[in-house]
């Protein structure tokens, strides 16, 4: 079956690797003979709601993350559009950023974001940098763990009663305080962690794969399993990193 | 209150610690006498720095900086006594030490980490500074590239006026540093065949440092470096002084190309091979002419140069060979790949992936490298080091099927499995991160074939 992938600013917005993402969702769907896309959506390109399946939105620098917010600006009711109908959405570090209300810089100038997450992220003094365990339950009573690298000023604060991605177990996440790491709003999931993510959290990969394939075709089909190994043992590795090295311990 | 200690005393307890560092092995002992007197008295490096006669010069750059100051070394130490942190000591307590180590030398040649630049400049008050390029580099550690280039351009604001300043041109950010500087010498490629057909993925500066608008590139050479113009606003590559035409490139072995300087023009033969060795070449030229240095004096000392260490290094062990390339970041790694596939691509290949300080913690940079060349001539890969498992995911998920993967996370145990897959007589690819790169050469050197660096860096 086919998927297709929005993949959002690609020459703008790939500073933490993100291609190894792509790659990861291309590979896995490949090997259950599924056919994914990757369409670029980038600045002055026409975005039209309903085409794709999965929006990735990836990590840059400040200077190219401003180059591309106002563009964003502009496809802001299609992808509001296209998330409403059940698109699902991977949105990583800077593109996270995005996708929430606004961002304030440390000079107090404003970047507008596009409010598909309910929250304003404010960048701090000092960057919040270190490996990262995170403990999600994306599926009522299924609880798994995320592990990736965060590297943010920001500090996002989720409104009251917004849903976060996963619980910090090891590391910043959204704020370095609420214990929180981020976003969810039904299939759109935003996040400080790169690594790149999917690599070695394989599990995510699949559940964004089955959310895209229930986008195109209603209803999302079981994916057979995949001999993960060696990203069993990067994910064991880097949870452990986290433990001893992250950047704030509980 | 702390009571002053005299300069000779500070200097004589630092160097004292040196020796029991390299006794106890904790380490070459390269910069334990530096830590020591910048923790005693930060301001004695100034005063060691001025004790140099004929001054010091400094040479930074994301890429190419060890190699660019051992060709320098190789073009001045006919002239000048050096002191030069050859085994890659470049924070400040590296600099520190290798002055004062220098007991008798005449001039300075530092080669200075892009985030401790500022502070060195501040402090040695160089007599002339080379700059050579700024990639996207273990952002954990640096932070993002554009805060690295501001930091650079306030550190030339303030040097002194005498200071002679040679900048890469064919980097947007760095060329844009001749503006602060009249006389500067601006170096770059001009040879559209060898450029690449396209920009590479870890392209870092593709858009106008004045405008934002994306460069036109009439060439790309390495990563972003080229001829780039803005159509939008116009901004382009700077004149250049000092460039590089007619390049061949002769696989494993060498690089020649044409040298045009202010001074006159030669043809060059560099003995190690790949096109980022030019760049390096063009740096090492323009800093030593900015010294003075006569043309032929620059030839025969770019000739002569052979490799840094772990840099492009072969080392005999037993009847086998390891070819050493170290990898720390998209655009260099990019580079030795390239430069190993041109060779010819090997059937085996031993990659090191560590995640200390030094290697960058973040290792997502991995999946920025095109290791994709690789790929269709590779029948084994070990995977090693302390994050084997991610190198081997790169690799899976790049298309290398994972049964042709060993993951091997301790150095010893892959650099044997290596050999042993290597014929004798053949050569074995190495390309390990900084750490795993120091940590492989011990353990060759204790086997009896390489000294240990901070011997035969002297």
């Amino acid at each position: 079956m086919k998927i297709v992938v929005g993949h959002l600013y690609p020459d703008y917005l790939n500073i933490y690797a993100d291609r190894g993402n792509i790659a990861v969702l291309s590979r896995r769907a490949a090997w259950r003979g599924h056919e994914l896309e990757v369409h670029s959506v980038s600045v002055g390109d026409p975005f039209r709601p309903g085409e794709h399946d999965l929006l990735y939105v990836g990590g840059g620098q400040d200077r190219e993350q401003a180059l591309v917010a106002q563009d964003l600006v502009a496809k802001a009711a299609g992808v509001q559009e296209s998330v409403a109908a059940g698109a699902a959405v991977l949105a990583v570090c800077g593109g996270y950023q995005l996708l929430g209300r606004s961002y304030r810089d440390l000079h107090g100038s404003d970047l507008p974001g596009i409010g598909v997450f309910p929250f304003d992220t404010v960048a701090g003094e000092t960057r919040m940098i270190g490996d990262v365990l995170l403990e999600c339950e994306l599926e009522p009573g299924l609880r798994r763990t995320l592990t990736g690298f965060e590297n943010h000023a920001g500090r996002t604060r989720l409104d009251p009663g917004a849903q976060p991605l996963g619980r910090v177990v090891a590391g910043f996440g959204n704020d370095g305080e609420s214990g929180w790491e981020g976003c969810r709003v039904g299939r759109a999931l935003g996040t400080y962690l790169h690594g790149p993510l999917l690599p070695r959290n394989p599990w995510l990969a699949d559940w964004l794969l089955a959310q895209a394939l229930a986008h195109r075709h209603g209803e999302a089909p079981e994916l057979e399993p995949l001999a993960d190994e060696l990203e069993t043992e990067a994910h064991a590795v880097s949870a452990k990193r986290a433990e001893t090295r992250g950047g704030r311990r509980r | 209150m702390s009571v002053p200690i005299p300069l000779v005393a500070e200097i004589a307890f630092a160097r004292a610690a040196g020796r029991l560092s390299r006794l106890a092995r904790t380490g070459g002992g390269t910069t334990v006498p530096g830590k020591l007197l910048w923790k005693l008295d930060p301001g004695a490096i100034d005063r060691l720095a001025a004790r140099l006669p004929l001054g010091s010069a400094v040479i930074s750059a994301t890429n190419g900086k060890t190699t660019t100051a051992a060709m320098a070394a190789e073009i001045l130490r006919e002239r000048f006594r050096l002191a030069h942190n050859s085994s890659g000591a470049n924070l400040v307590s590296g600099i520190a030490s290798t002055l004062i180590d220098a007991r008798a030398a005449e001039l300075g040649l530092f080669e200075v980490d892009e985030a401790a630049l500022p502070e060195v400049l501040s402090r040695v008050k160089p007599k002339a500074v080379c700059l050579g390029n700024l990639f996207r580099d273990q952002l954990d550690r640096y932070g993002e590239l554009e805060h690295v280039a501001e930091r650079w351009r306030s550190a030339v604001r303030a040097l002194p006026g005498d200071a002679a300043l040679a900048v890469n041109g064919d980097d947007p950010q760095v060329g844009a540093l001749a503006q602060e500087r009249p006389n500067t010498l601006v170096f770059g490629v001009d040879d559209p065949s060898a450029a690449r057909p396209s920009l590479q993925h870890a392209a870092d500066s593709k858009y106008c440092v004045r405008c934002g608008a994306p460069y036109d590139y009439h060439a790309a050479y390495v990563g972003h470096l080229g001829d780039y113009r803005c159509p939008a606003c116009g901004h382009s590559r700077p004149p250049l002084n000092v460039v590089a035409r007619e390049i061949e490139l002769n696989g494993l072995e060498s690089v020649s190309f044409r040298l045009v300087t202010p001074s006159g023009t030669s043809v060059v033969r560099l003995h190690v091979p790949g096109l980022y060795n030019v760049y390096n070449a063009l740096a090492a030229a323009s800093l030593t002419l900015n010294l003075g240095a006569q043309l032929d004096e620059i030839v025969a000392g770019i000739e002569s140069f052979n490799a840094a260490f772990g840099r492009f290094e072969r080392i005999r062990v037993g009847d086998r060979g390891l070819l050493m390339l170290l990898i720390k970041n998209p655009a260099g790694a990019n580079e030795a790949v390239r430069t190993i596939v041109e060779g010819g691509a090997p059937a085996v290949a031993v990659i090191a992936l560590n995640d200390a300080i030094a290697d960058g913690r973040d290792v997502s940079w991995i999946w920025d490298v095109d290791f994709e060349p690789l790929i269709p001539g590779l029948t084994r890969l070990v995977a090693t080091g302390d994050r084997a498992a991610e190198l081997a995911l790169r690799f899976k998920y790049g298309g290398l099927d994972a049964r042709a993967i060993d993951v091997l996370p301790s150095l010893e145990a892959a650099l044997d499995r290596g050999l042993e897959l290597t014929p004798p007589r053949g050569e074995l690819v190495v390309l390990p991160t900084y750490t795993a790169m120091l940590a492989l050469r011990r353990i060759v050197g204790d086997r009896g074939f390489v000294r240990p660096y901070w011997e035969s860096a002297a």
